[in-house]
């Protein structure tokens, strides 16, 4: 069974077609790489698969549960971190990541904030609020909320997004570490990414899919010509 | 009930990480202090009662319910937040209520520390506790209603200030409905019962019975479904964003 399952999905906002008869399927060890120009309907596509956006047409499921007919189960098996990695400037960090463990039931979740500040190396600003983190630890504390059920599946938008190199090294080493227990979605403009990390290519260019590859397929479909060159000829 | 406890939690204690919950506090209770003593004669009148202490408070709770309320849901919407707690395994309805009774309960908060007027009053004189009782009851209930408003404003918009200025209108709409001077104007161009029924849906005429210790099925009424109408508007409203 694939863990992350789209239909058809499209959206519209007013007369602008964001979203357009989008279909994929994720099993679990994959990592998608999700690709695009600014405003193809990247970040769309990653509302609608976790339920945070409803579609005008067609449906996903996450874990086997359709997410609009079965919202709660369908994200107690999801772990999403949304552009920008949004949370609660005036929490602490430790609060935020409890907040999120509690609001998602985990019995154990003063052992599993531990471990997720660990893991995250989120440590040593755990009694410091969101607000006053720098951009890097403010991105590791989203995908810290999203990672803190060790959930099935993974929805991360632009992870890496603003981090040095350092960081988003980082960031890849764990991601890398459990992806083949999940199911992930990662989307991101570092083609060196898709490269070092993912195991498939899903491009999208103005709501639509153009390619949901290897990147070594991808590669091997244009002899000679570089992941960013491809890109452009792909989404131009 | 898990979800809800720790959104009520969590909003309720955001209250007192700014500034702004200690203003509140001070603000409403020496506004609700001073206008029972300077503008009501409370000690001039020589009555062991706190009508005259009610009678200010759809002022206070105008103002001060959509200053608590404005950040229920702008604020979520501004930080980005809203779409990580509603990709969390809650539903609206949770979230909604839970920060709504947040927001009450900090209101009740800023009531309860107005007691020591009780303590005063009961000193000065023998008051009838049971409606001292029953003016707390209707106050707390208008701030409920002034927060249902204040709820739906907040989730038109991710800007607080706005969110605290139409609710402060809409809540100001309210409050001077019933009154003397509106009536007046009214007077002019409605015949006399029309008048008189829109009174009713002012705050101050609905508060009135409660001040007077009475517990009428009208006013309770008006004031729940005016703060159900708001949390329920407003969780629609983020429901369908």
């Amino acid at each position: 069974m694939a863990l992350i399952e789209a239909k058809n999905l499209s959206k519209s906002y007013g007369t602008i077609r964001a979203v357009s008869n989008i279909s994929l399927s994720v099993e679990r060890g994959e990592v998608i790489g999700f690709l695009g120009p600014n405003g193809a309907g990247k970040s769309t596509t990653m509302k609608l698969l976790a339920g945070y956006l409803q579609p005008d047409q067609g449906s996903a499921r996450i874990a086997g549960f359709d997410v609009s007919e079965s919202p709660v189960e369908a994200k107690s098996k999801l772990g999403y971190s949304p552009e920008g990695a949004p949370a609660y400037g005036e929490m602490t960090v430790k609060e935020f990541l409890h907040f999120a463990a509690t609001l998602r039931g985990l019995k154990d979740a003063a052992t599993r904030v531990h471990e997720t500040l660990a893991l995250c190396r989120l440590s040593d600003v755990a009694g410091q609020t969101v607000d006053t983190l720098s951009k890097g630890y403010r991105m590791r504390v989203g995908f810290a909320q999203a990672i803190i059920h060790d959930p099935e599946v993974l929805i991360l938008d632009e992870p890496t997004d603003g981090l040095d190199p350092n960081q988003k090294h980082e960031v890849r080493r764990i991601l890398a570490g459990m992806a083949e227990r999940k199911a992930v979605i990662v989307s991101t403009h570092l083609l060196e990414e898709v490269e070092a990390l993912c195991t498939r290519v899903i491009l999208i260019s103005r709501g639509e899919i153009r390619c949901d590859e290897t990147p070594k397929s991808l590669l091997a479909r244009f002899p000679g010509k570089r992941m960013d060159e491809i890109f452009r000829h792909l989404t131009t | 009930m898990r979800a809800f406890r720790a959104i009520l939690a969590r909003e309720f204690l955001g209250y007192f990480r700014t500034p702004l919950a200690y203003v509140f506090l001070a603000v409403f209770n020496a506004f609700a202090v001073s206008l029972a003593f300077f503008v009501g004669s409370f000690y001039e009148s020589g009555i062991a009662n706190l009508d005259r202490f009610f009678i200010y408070h759809p002022w206070l709770w105008a103002f001060l319910a959509p200053a608590a309320g404005a950040r229920l849901w702008a604020e979520e919407r501004r930080q980005g937040t809203l779409e990580l707690l509603l990709t969390w395994p809650v539903t609206v309805w949770q979230a909604a209520l839970g920060k709504f009774m947040a927001a009450w309960l900090f209101l009740a908060t800023a009531l309860a520390m107005s007691l020591p007027m009780v303590l005063t009053v009961s000193w000065l004189g023998k008051p009838d506790l049971g409606t001292i009782a029953c003016g707390y009851l209707g106050s707390l209930l208008c701030g409920g209603a002034c927060l249902g408003i204040a709820a739906v404003c907040s989730a038109l918009t991710r800007s607080q200030v706005i969110a605290f200025v139409t609710g402060f209108l809409a809540c100001f709409i309210l409050v001077i409905i019933g009154y003397g001077v509106l009536d007046n104007l009214l007077s002019g161009v409605l015949p006399a019962q029309y008048v008189s029924n829109v009174a009713r849906i002012g705050l101050w005429r609905n508060l009135e019975p409660f001040t007077l210790g009475i517990l009428g099925i009208q006013p309770l009424t008006y004031f729940i479904s005016v703060a159900l109408a708001g949390l329920g508007l407003s969780t629609l409203m983020i429901e369908r964003r």
